[in-house]
């Protein structure tokens, strides 16, 4: 990297002659004490460039995704199927997680494990509300989800007590992993644990978890989890209009899951977390307590995985105890790293580009899938350190 | 009541409150130097003109005993240098006033008031205890001005720093402090890319715009050129009076310049202190001699 060329803090997001919302103008070199000349801007969070992308992808989201899908034939060239927006629904879901990685591990330096943990059990309290809502139309025709019967259940367990409501099971989707995000980060932070210790524990958190949901008596449905959703919100799941709706939510929260992320490094706290990434003692020694701070983003990471695991489900149709195994959470820290880590964009295209050859992939080759999944994380941590969005911003700096 | 009366009383209360307002303006900021004074919560109260006050400070890692029965006072503004060859307990003795090593035994007081081995690092930074550590340590992924600007003196809380914008004030303030460190030209450029000797003026920079009461400095001229140290000294000298500094150096010649010829210095040897006075008195001193020389 040139040294005299300041780094922009991201390659998308903010072109640097946009200005941050905060720190100085460029201070002219080499002026004399006497006058200085810090001039902080205010506002906008993105540059223009910035801000024309995000309203092009709302655009695409909304708008060039549903026409091509609903009302351009299927036999045209343009038409989008059912398959290409429930698949790149899917991977909108997984590009959130890959945001909330990246807050958490790219900024602020704790690698978590057990993000698959937060996703799965948003995932459930979507799925609960949606079980419910099949109602009499299950298999045995009662009004318990057929698991339950299956098992020979005569009521609904505790833990269903509030799951024919949809705003109470949403406010759950948030308060549940959160609260879990809170008491588990308090207790780690607070005992100091860091680096690898911290990645082992949530990486046994999270299957620790897997192995509970497995049991019949946890009342989740087991290994089978839960599937067959009839409705949502007493209008039918498998239309294409609920798919597309869907899709635009989806597509809607990422855009401004991206735009909170970019407030909070952009401000004084998202550079106190890149400060405790890189030199914690001194965040402590000069005052700041990295507790809150860490416990904080923590919390925020997790919830914003819970969302995007309320949100795949329906789309997906199924949610079960796999969603929590340790290997589902190590893939979303694989898309940030691959994206690159610490630039907000990067995530999002690690996800969709690791999501994107996934599908491709399994299709065309489908026994080579594995190997390439291995390769391609042997070459990012030797070859891209940056990620794909490190490898494009190098290229655009060696072009000026 | 009569109006003579009422005059009096008058006068009395005016006597009274020029009284009042005439003590506020003393070196105790006001409080009277007795029994009465209130101890108020992480203000540390100087009225002793004692900064920092080690007694009996013992700590011990498996049966090593890297302090012995420590004591060691600091003056309010005094600079105070600290020597000792390596294994002396330099580095322990800095680690105990800032809360990251609890010691067995003894106490340590900021002030006459707050007992630092009840606060947290955090808290000790915030009551005003700045440490410079002995490899520079700075936030090497954010610039020179991102550097100062988290270091600068405010409200640590989350939602201060969430919703924080830099003041003209502050912004004067970080200004001054990159003229002082002779980074204003770097001011943009990331931390990381610093030369030994900035990244190590950057880090007393952050001490600064901190604005601790106490300055702890660990080897702070390491890695300096010869005019880097000299510009160093004449930044500690200028701090001196308005804060405390503690300075743990090998360099003597640094030492020299620092001391004066008419400051104390404290000699540390196997955890407690060997001796204390001028710099060529210790210097002269059998035991001093006996320990550098390894007789």
């Amino acid at each position: 990297m040139n040294a005299d060329i300041t780094p922009p803090r991201s390659a998308f997001g903010a072109p640097p002659q946009g200005g941050a919302p905060s720190g100085p103008a460029e201070p002219v070199p080499r002026r004399p004490l006497g006058e200085l000349a810090f001039v902080q801007r205010r506002g906008l969070l993105l540059g223009v460039r910035g801000w024309a992308a995000v309203i092009a992808a709302l655009a695409v989201i909304t708008v060039v995704f549903p026409v091509l899908n609903l009302l351009v034939p299927a036999g045209s060239p343009f038409h989008v199927s059912d398959y290409a927006v429930q698949l790149t629904g899917k991977i909108l879901c997984y590009a959130i997680c890959a945001l909330a990685m990246d807050l958490i591990w790219g900024y602020t330096g704790i690698l978590s494990l057990g993000h698959g943990l937060f996703f799965a059990l948003g995932g459930y309290g979507m799925g609960m509300y949606l079980m419910r809502q099949i109602g009499l139309d299950g298999n045995y025709k009662s009004p318990l989800p057929d698991f339950m019967v299956f098992l020979n259940w005569k009521e609904l367990p505790w833990t269903w007590t509030v799951s024919d409501s949809f705003i109470a099971q949403m406010l759950l989707v948030v308060l549940v992993p959160g609260l879990l995000a809170l008491v588990f980060g308090w207790f780690a932070f607070r005992s100091r644990i860091k680096g690898v210790y911290f990645s082992i524990i949530t990486q046994a958190l999270t299957f620790a978890a897997m192995l509970l949901f497995f049991r019949n008596e946890t009342g989740f449905g087991g290994n089978n989890g839960f599937t067959d959703f009839k409705r949502l919100l007493d209008l039918p799941i498998a239309t294409p209009g609920m798919r597309i709706t869907l899709f635009v939510i989806t597509g809607i929260t990422l855009v401004g899951c991206y735009l909170l992320s970019r407030a909070i490094v952009n401000s004084k706290y998202g550079r106190v977390l890149q400060a405790i990434r890189d030199a914690e003692t001194r965040v402590m020694f000069t005052g700041y307590n990295p507790l809150a701070y860490k416990l904080s983003i923590w919390v925020l990471s997790a919830v914003m995985c819970a969302v995007a695991g309320a949100l795949y489900v329906p789309q997906v149709g199924i949610i079960n105890p796999s969603e929590m195994s340790p290997a589902a959470s190590i893939e979303i820290a694989i898309w940030a790293a691959v994206g690159g880590r610490a630039t907000l964009i990067g995530p999002i295209v690690g996800a969709f580009f690791v999501n994107g050859a996934k599908s491709w992939f399994t299709v065309a080759f489908p026994e080579f899938w594995l190997y390439f999944l291995g390769a391609l994380f042997i070459a990012v941590t030797l070859f891209l350190p940056n990620g794909i969005v490190g490898l494009f911003k190098r290229a655009v700096e060696k072009k000026a | 009541m009569t109006p003579d009366l009422m005059e009096q009383g008058a006068q009395r209360r005016a006597d009274y409150e020029a009284r009042q307002q005439a003590s506020r303006n003393t070196e105790s900021g006001g409080r009277d130097a007795s029994y009465g004074r209130i101890a108020r919560l992480g203000v540390p109260d100087f009225t002793q003109g004692v900064a920092l006050y080690l007694d009996d400070i013992t700590v011990s890692f498996d049966g090593f005993r890297a302090l012995n029965k420590l004591s060691l006072t600091v003056n309010v503004g005094e600079l105070r240098c600290i020597i000792g060859p390596n294994g002396a307990g330099k580095t322990t003795m800095m680690d105990c006033i800032t809360g990251k090593t609890r010691p067995d035994s003894g106490t340590a007081s900021f002030g006459s008031t707050i007992d630092l081995l009840r606060l947290s690092e955090p808290q000790i930074a915030q009551v005003g205890i700045g440490r410079k550590f002995q490899k520079p340590t700075v936030y090497e992924d954010l610039s020179v001005f991102e550097n100062l600007e988290l270091a600068l003196a405010a409200d640590r809380r989350v939602r201060a720093s969430l919703f924080s914008r830099l003041s003209g004030e502050q912004l004067d303030r970080i200004g001054e402090t990159l003229g002082t460190i002779h980074l204003m030209a770097d001011a943009q450029r990331t931390a990381g890319l610093l030369s030994h000797g900035q990244k190590q003026w950057l880090e007393i920079g952050m001490l600064l715009v901190q604005d601790p009461k106490l300055l702890l400095l660990d080897e702070p001229v390491a890695g300096m050129t010869d005019e880097e140290t000299e510009r160093t000294a004449e930044l500690f000298l200028s701090l001196e009076g308005k804060h405390s500094l503690v300075v743990v150096e090998h360099d003597m010649k640094f030492v020299d310049q620092l001391t004066e010829g008419r400051k104390k210095v404290t000699v540390l040897h196997e955890g407690s202190v060997l001796a204390e006075g001028l710099l060529a008195e210790v210097q002269n001193n059998e035991k001093v001699v006996e320990v550098y020389l390894g007789r």
